[in-house]
């Protein structure tokens, strides 16, 4: 890795430190009801924005174990399942339930945040079983034991029948709204930047550096990795219920190692550590397929090209990772955020932030 | 017990095509410490070149020996050369960096070539199946009772192949000046440098000789399977790396043994279980295994440095 970016104290903030903590939510909340009252009208829109929202979910969640921590894990898609399948149920047998104090749309909105959130829970303490052989894992092992991970809980998901096995679940409620996506992706970015800035963050990105220099400064590595375990499981469980709650129909196909793949790759191209890089990356990867149908389309007769977009998204990722990897390894950003990497015209007075 | 038996002997020729496979994966480990993710896919490539020798011969030609041979010897020598590219231009530029940069690196060739070979553009096959040709005509060669257990000439050859390969291969590492090579590089290539080694070359020629094994496992794969497609190198190839790592990766006979084992495993899954949980058992098991054990059977835990 590059030389270790250690987070550099919050520098003091003009705001009063009462107003300082729910600031960020006192800016994303209306821009998150604006987001939601401009996009209503477009399907397409609703469903691209749903996809990148999510897809940002799930690359900020796998950089804190993956970026921050320095543990390779390649089973994300496994807990984005777990999520996706269990608030799936959740939601399928809850939809005839109403509760009767509030008016219909909230109360599904109130037993969809309940689905949620069981979904996310599933997915931590199935993060919490993974994070468990990193006690005695490291390094290849422990991303093989992750994608191994990741395979069997695809393999239960196909042969359970409450899961509708390889058909997967149709019919779950269309609750997800770009709003509430967006609502969980400002909440994933949020923790994710708090715990980087905080002492447990300074914590793993000593784990990342170096375990057994960490080990040896009293960091207990072995209780922080599993909680960088559970905290990003938890989050793609997020990611997998919302994504259950857009689309029409799940099924163990979209979960599978290509999937994590997906996910590892946004992570390498922004830069693992950089919280930043993942969001640009993630954006970036899922409006790059669209971009590509769109400008074949354009381009005029040959629409077979146009269809073919999406077989050739895969290759591109494979050399895209290769080229990424010969020229820049430590991705875009590295371990740095945005406003570090941008020139000083950027209107951002505290710099040297991680 | 015929059933019991005939599973063991299915089992037994399942486990020795993934020993070939494995035995791959755990040469470049032991070598570089690395886990090369797309060894499963250019045994895909080894295969679709058989496929295209096979289909460039003609029928008479294919089934003789000398066809047969001419399939394996064009496979492996082509999965040789795509073995020295990804070594000399992919491997190589990354040799001082993390080793998680050269995963990355991987698991991307593996993608890169995987999916690259599912499109149906210009000479590329294509993602549906194709039935590999008959090239090793299928005999009973035992039978016990009436067809209680029944044993293929191609689980005999390709057992027998197998263990020919392990045996060479280990007069190789053990015996030989290469092997020596091999394994001074293995213990420090830095040092094995400065001892006079010629350390790229012997990398190089490691890369080499496990992509050629890969390749003619891939085609025993396929006598066996009949169906060939350009993502059986991923499923395949985890598999085999499953057995390397229950083996304990970097060991010869532990790959093998791994493997064995594994194929034995997954044929009683699908003959006394469900088939559908094959894939989660192999998992299951490596996982067991590595929580047991956590540098396989055969391997050993480094200690760390400090």
């Amino acid at each position: 890795m590059e030389t270790p970016a250690i987070p550099a104290p919050e520098a003091r903030s003009a705001l009063p430190a009462g107003l300082r903590g729910i600031f960020p939510v006192l800016v994303a909340l209306p821009i998150l009801a604006a987001l939601h009252w401009i996009l209503s009208e477009s399907p397409f829109a609703v469903y691209l924005l749903s996809v990148m929202g999510v897809n940002i979910i799930l690359a900020v969640s796998l950089n804190i174990v993956n970026g921050m921590t320095g543990q390779f894990s390649i089973g994300h898609a496994g807990f984005m399942a777990v999520g996706a399948y269990i608030s799936g149920v959740l939601s399928l047998s809850l939809k005839e339930v109403a509760l009767s104090f509030l008016p219909v749309a909230a109360s599904d909105q109130v037993l969809f945040t309940v689905a949620l959130l069981v979904g996310g829970l599933a997915a931590a303490a199935c993060g919490f079983l993974v994070g468990l052989p990193s006690l005695r894992l490291r390094g290849d092992y422990l991303a093989i034991v992750t994608l191994g991970f990741g395979e069997i809980i695809r393999v239960v998901v196909q042969n359970t029948d409450m899961f509708g096995r390889a058909l997967g679940l149709s019919g779950i409620p269309q609750y997800s709204s770009p709003a509430m996506v967006y609502f969980w992706v400002f909440l994933t970015i949020l923790v994710a930047r708090r715990i980087a800035g905080s002492s447990h963050g300074r914590s793993l990105w000593a784990i990342r550096e170096d375990e057994v220099a960490a080990e040896a400064m009293g960091v207990d590595t072995t209780s922080y990795k599993v909680r960088a375990f559970v905290i990003s499981s938890f989050f793609a469980g997020i990611a997998g219920g919302l994504f259950a709650h857009f689309v029409p129909i799940i099924n163990p196909g979209s979960f599978t190692f290509v999937k994590s793949m997906e996910i590892v790759v946004m992570v390498v191209l922004g830069g693992l550590g950089s919280t930043t890089g993942a969001i640009i990356a993630a954006i970036f990867l899922t409006l790059l397929p669209e971009g590509l149908r769109s400008m074949f389309n354009l381009l005029g007769t040959e629409s077979t090209l146009a269809q073919k977009v999406d077989q050739i998204r895969m290759p591109i990722y494979g050399i895209l990772l290769v080229v990424l990897m010969l020229s820049r390894p430590q991705g875009l950003f590295g371990t740095k955020e945005i406003w570090d990497v941008l020139p000083r015209w950027l209107p951002r007075k505290r710099r040297g932030l991680a | 017990m015929a059933q019991l038996l005939q599973h063991l002997i299915n089992g037994l020729a399942a486990g020795t095509i993934y020993a070939l496979v494995a035995l791959g994966y755990t040469m470049v480990y032991g070598v570089l410490k690395l886990i090369n993710f797309a060894h499963g896919d250019v045994m895909m490539v080894g295969v679709y070149m058989g496929y295209a020798t096979a289909f460039a011969l003609g029928r008479d030609m294919r089934s003789s020996l000398v066809g047969v041979a001419l399939i394996f010897a064009v496979a492996m020598l082509g999965c040789a050369f795509l073995g020295f590219l990804f070594e000399r231009f992919a491997y190589r530029p990354l040799r001082e960096k993390p080793r998680l940069t050269a995963l990355i690196t991987a698991i991307g060739i593996s993608f890169a070539l995987s999916y690259g070979f599912q499109l149906d553009i210009g000479f590329l096959p294509g993602a549906s199946p194709r039935a590999f040709p008959e090239i090793i005509e299928p005999k009973e060669w035992i039978t016990i009772g009436d067809r209680d257990v029944v044993v293929w000439n191609w689980q005999v050859i390709s057992f027998l192949i197998a263990v020919g390969l392990m045996v060479a291969l280990q007069y190789l590492v053990f015996r030989t000046r290469f092997g020596r090579a091999m394994r001074a590089v293995s213990w420090d290539h830095r040092v094995a440098a400065l001892m006079g080694i010629p350390t790229d070359r012997v990398i190089a020629l490691t890369f080499m000789l496990s992509s050629a094994l890969a390749a003619g496992a891939g085609l025993l794969y396929a006598i066996k399977d009949t169906s060939v497609s350009p993502l059986m190198g991923l499923y395949v190839g985890l598999k085999a790396f499953v057995a390397a790592v229950i083996g304990g990766i970097g060991h010869v006979p532990g790959a093998v043994v791994g493997a064995l084992v594994l194929g034995l495993v997954e044929e009683f899954v699908v003959g006394y279980a469900a088939s559908t949980w094959r894939d989660a058992v192999a998992f299951g098991f490596l996982i067991l295994v590595l929580l047991v054990k956590p540098g396989g059977l055969f391997g050993r835990v480094a200690a760390e440095k400090v």
